[in-house]
């Protein structure tokens, strides 16, 4: 693990391994009477959101506080962000006030990477989502999902989710889900597939490391898990689909596409859903489709990127192993 | 997790002296139930967590031997401190091992902690403050296959295998035979960095 | 006035000569020339070039003068070895009428680092709506001859033809920024792999080459002559060497970033990468230095676009477009057309100087270095190589990719009608 957390392609499989092992025993603490742990007691993290996102917010929120760390929110949404060099005064003000970790949300593309790479700051930066190029959290608990459903809990640990058939559905273009994704899920191993009208991927898409396909339906029956990506009605204006109607009838997932898929395979959200959009009630509804799941497993994940980022002292190099849980002689 | 340490353990085992072997640890061991059921009373109430890594096999073994005294089925399990530990800023993250409570938990227990070493208290320290995010016991004991002394803390065992006067360049390595292959405790000189 | 005598120069690259100025023009060129009476520069086997000639530069007076003034742009022009700049009409207020251009133009007179020759603005307000009055501007005492709207691009097809048949009546040219506009809206970098990856909005090729293909067929249509800005990609080569091949008057210039950086370096999201044109591919950047060597991109122009720091010290997609690039154009094009073989220094005096100077009508600018001829003229140490230092840059603003970058060749000397404006790499 590097210092900060920028982009799911910055993992290695051991490190992406290590989170999702350290996030299923994170887990467990929410099945405890004091959902808390002290690991993170008297370190500050802000939540630094340029972006409305509740849900990855609280999310955030949650795990930070479950670890004990002094949390402070700070939406610059709506205030005079527009211009640039804020984001660079706004570093400067959190670092005046000593903080340890900046969370941030920014609709600009490489924001977090600035706030990492351009001295404004020393604290440890965590992506919570930028432009459309990265949301390596939401990436992590994805596969922390998969490898629960489709490995096992217990099963799971130490394992990667190699050979796992992921189906990735929708608008590929404007998504930093799906890049983030396609980056952690072949570092585990997985074999991913795209699935999009062509408008709605990137011209270079084929260099990426998946396949790509316009037929939903060919690709379904081949899927351990499909993901669907949230599709903006706004996109149709600007011609990327013709119709709601049509989008839907080619790649919506409703009922009838879902029982092509094998019987073990699971349907995903990163949320907020378009019920009746890429997804139908019944199919969002189903037991087959882990959205809740994967909100709870957000917490988990974002305790275990915490953790492993704030939790010890600062690595003198990339890539050092974590310490085994305690050294053979006694502290 | 220690078996996925990549770097070589802190002591050579080349220079280092045994103190017990593996018919000394089966003895101490039994030793140790039988104290347990002694001041116990039974040890109906009693529940055994270990700490990891080796503390957890020898709470399982202190399980086996309490099963074959009482001749009932001791509730055993797993108490992970990493989290609670007043020196994480000291090290690298480390990965976390398992914390595993017995089904019917802990509250109005008996609960005897298991450790391999005792050294400075400041794990059994972190391990009381994991215990009390978790529940309630009735009491907390504390056993050890070994106490060598040097403590930082109020804080003393119910239950020791050795006691084991040693100086602080000196080191105390406990293996055991499901992590390390065999049973032996081990004291060797500290490495002075060059 | 006074008399200099430069020692044994190679004169354009050739053998070592002397080279006597004498008041504002060349005196004599030859060997062992008396140096009575005259200033000498041992020139010790540095390049003598005519002075350059930009026909791409933003001077930002008036309006931004927090970024670039006339007198710190000019400065830094003689600094780069050049000797007359086309400044580009975007300033604030727009150079769309014969006041605005006359006081830029005055301005680079009275400063006389180097002549400033404003290119007015195709139409008001550079809004692509209506044509500016681009005779009155050509008559002004500016007496300008290019006309663009840069930055932005004529896309409307009937004003672009319009402004091409309109500059005939006075041999101007209109500079085309071309880009499409629906085709690059968001656009913050090359469309291509990269982008795919760093999930920033594209700025695809065919943006650029579907108006320059409509441009050269308009211009042939109407019977004018175009001139495409920043030309950047391969495809748009190919459409030049089509054009030209049909003896359609296209002239077609390449900026130095182009010649030598590629979106690779954007995945530093450091916004010192930002341009427009965005920084292309490999490949793109090889065929633009093959047409430039075969001629099919007849100049170099520096796209020298001053930002204030704030302006780049922000996320990528706040951050302006742009690089300064006067005072590095020479080294630049030194690393990748003289030093790589494709070009030797005639062939870049022929494209950094006569030529520009050609397009743009500038008197007494891009003539050759012989008797008689207006003593514009630069020296270059070829054999130096360094790290470029933007604190060393005359001009206001320090937005350069190359900060660090060892390039070769440095400007020693600059003489502006016989008057040395740089000597021995400083500023008079």
């Amino acid at each position: 693990m590097q210092r900060h957390l920028i982009s799911a392609a910055d993992l290695t499989r051991d490190d992406a391994v290590l989170i999702l092992d350290t996030a299923e025993e994170m887990a467990r603490v929410a099945d405890r009477p004091i959902k808390k742990l002290p690991t993170l007691r008297g370190r500050t993290v802000v939540n630094l959101f340029f972006e409305d996102s509740t849900r990855t917010r609280i999310s955030f929120e949650a795990a930070e506080k479950r670890l004990s760390a002094d949390v402070i929110n700070f939406s610059a949404k709506g205030s005079s962000v527009s211009k640039g060099e804020s984001l660079k005064d706004t570093a400067q003000t959190l670092e005046a006030m000593g903080v340890d970790a900046v969370v941030i949300r920014h609709g600009a593309s490489g924001a977090p990477y600035r706030l990492a790479t351009s001295g404004w700051i020393d604290a440890h930066v965590i992506n919570a989502g930028d432009g459309t190029h990265q949301h390596p959290t939401q990436a992590l608990l994805d596969a922390f999902t998969m490898r629960r459903r489709l490995v096992g809990r217990d099963a799971g640990l130490g394992q990667d989710l190699n050979g796992r058939r992921i189906t990735l559905v929708g608008d590929v273009l404007h998504s930093r889900v799906a890049r983030s994704n396609v980056d952690l899920l072949h570092t585990l191993g997985a074999e991913v597939t795209l699935v999009a009208p062509p408008t709605l991927l990137p011209v270079g898409v084929e260099t990426w490391p998946c396949e790509v396909s316009y037929d939903l339906d060919s690709t379904l029956p081949k899927s351990d898990a499909v993901m669907m990506l949230r599709v903006q009605r706004e996109r149709m204006n600007a011609a990327f689909f013709p119709t709601e109607r049509e989008y839907s009838r080619r790649y919506g997932l409703d009922g009838d596409r879902m029982a092509r898929m094998p019987g073990h395979a699971i349907v995903m959200h990163p949320g907020p859903m378009v019920r009746g959009m890429e997804i139908t009630a019944e199919v969002a509804d189903s037991d087959r489709c882990t959205v809740v799941e994967q909100v709870t497993n957000g917490v988990s994940i974002r305790m275990a990127v915490l953790y492993l980022l704030l939790g010890g002292a600062e690595f003198q190099t990339a890539g050092t192993p974590a310490a085994p849980a305690r050294t053979a002689e006694e502290n | 997790m220690d078996t996925q340490d990549p770097q070589p353990p802190p002591t050579s085992h080349a220079d280092a002296r045994p103190v017990l072997e593996a018919p000394d640890i089966a003895r101490v061991m039994t030793r140790i139930a039988h104290e347990i059921v002694e001041r116990a009373k039974g040890a109906d109430d009693v529940v055994l967590l270990g700490i990891p890594t080796r503390g957890v096999f020898l709470a399982r073994r202190l399980a086996d031997k309490l099963e074959q005294i009482t001749e009932r089925k001791v509730p055993v399990g797993s108490l992970d401190i990493t989290m609670y530990r007043d020196d994480l800023r000291m090290q690298p993250p480390r990965a976390l091992a398992r914390t595993e409570i017995p089904g019917d938990g802990i509250d109005g227990k008996l609960v005897v902690l298991v450790d391999d070493v005792l050294f400075s208290g400041r794990t059994i320290r972190a391990a009381l403050d994991a215990l009390n995010d978790i529940g309630r016991p009735r009491a907390v004991q504390l056993a050890v296959l070994v106490d060598r002394g040097h403590r930082e803390l109020p804080i003393r065992a119910d239950y020791v295998g050795k006691n084991l006067p040693t100086s602080l360049r000196e080191t105390v390595k406990v293996l055991l035979a499901e992590e390390d292959g065999r049973d032996t405790v081990l004291l060797g000189a500290k490495q002075t960095p060059q | 006035m006074s008399k200099t005598l430069i020692r044994g120069a190679k004169v354009l690259g050739g053998e070592p000569q002397d080279v006597l100025i004498d008041g504002g023009t060349v005196a004599e060129v030859g060997s062992g020339l008396s140096a009575e009476g005259a200033e000498v520069v041992e020139a010790g086997g540095k390049v003598l070039l005519p002075g350059l000639v930009d026909l791409h530069t933003h001077l930002r007076e008036p309006g931004r003068e927090d970024s670039e003034t006339v007198l710190t742009g000019t400065r830094a022009a003689a600094s780069g070895g050049y000797t007359a700049v086309f400044a580009m009409a975007n300033t604030f207020p727009v150079a769309d009428t014969a006041g605005v251009v006359e006081q830029v133009w005055r301005l680079g007179k009275e400063h006389g680092y180097c002549d400033v020759q404003p290119i007015g603005a195709v139409t008001v307000g550079l809004e692509g709506k209506k044509l500016a009055e681009l005779g009155a501007m050509h008559e002004s005492a500016a007496g300008v001859t290019v006309f663009s709207d840069d930055g932005k691009c004529v896309h409307d097809a009937v004003i672009m033809r319009r402004a091409l048949e309109y500059v005939k009546a006075f041999d101007g040219v209109v500079a085309q920024h071309a880009q499409e506009p629906r085709l690059t809206e968001g656009a913050q970098m090359n469309e291509g792999v990269v982008s795919a990856e760093l999930g920033l909005g594209g700025w695809p090729a065919v943006a650029e080459e579907s108006v320059i293909a409509r441009d050269v067929l308009l211009a042939d249509h109407v019977g004018s002559r175009v001139h495409i800005c920043h030309l950047s990609t391969a495809g748009s080569v190919e459409i030049v060497r089509w054009a030209k091949s049909r003896g359609i008057r296209v002239t077609a210039e390449v900026t130095p970033h182009h010649l030598l950086l590629t979106d690779e370096l954007v995945r530093s999201y450091n916004p010192v990468y930002k341009v427009n044109p965005p920084l292309r591919t490999e490949r793109d950047v090889l065929a633009l230095r093959e047409a430039l060597a075969d001629g099919t991109i007849d100049i170099v122009a520096t796209d020298h676009a001053p930002h204030p720091h704030e302006d780049k010290d922000c996320e990528w997609a706040a951050a302006a477009m742009g690089m300064v690039g006067l005072e590095t154009a020479l080294s630049v094009v030194q690393e990748t057309m003289v030093d790589t073989g494709l070009l030797d220094w005639a062939g870049v005096a022929e494209r950094m100087s006569f030529t520009p100077a050609r397009i743009g009508r500038a008197e007494g600018h891009g003539r050759p270095v012989s008797a008689g001829e207006p003593a514009n003229l630069t020296l270059v140490d070829t054999a130096y190589r360094g790290p470029v230092d933007p604190a060393g840059f005359a001009s206001r603003s320090r937005n350069t990719p190359y900060e660090g970058r060892e390039l070769p060749g440095r400007v020693t000397h600059t003489w502006l009608r016989g008057k040395a404006t740089l000597v021995d790499g400083k500023l008079t």
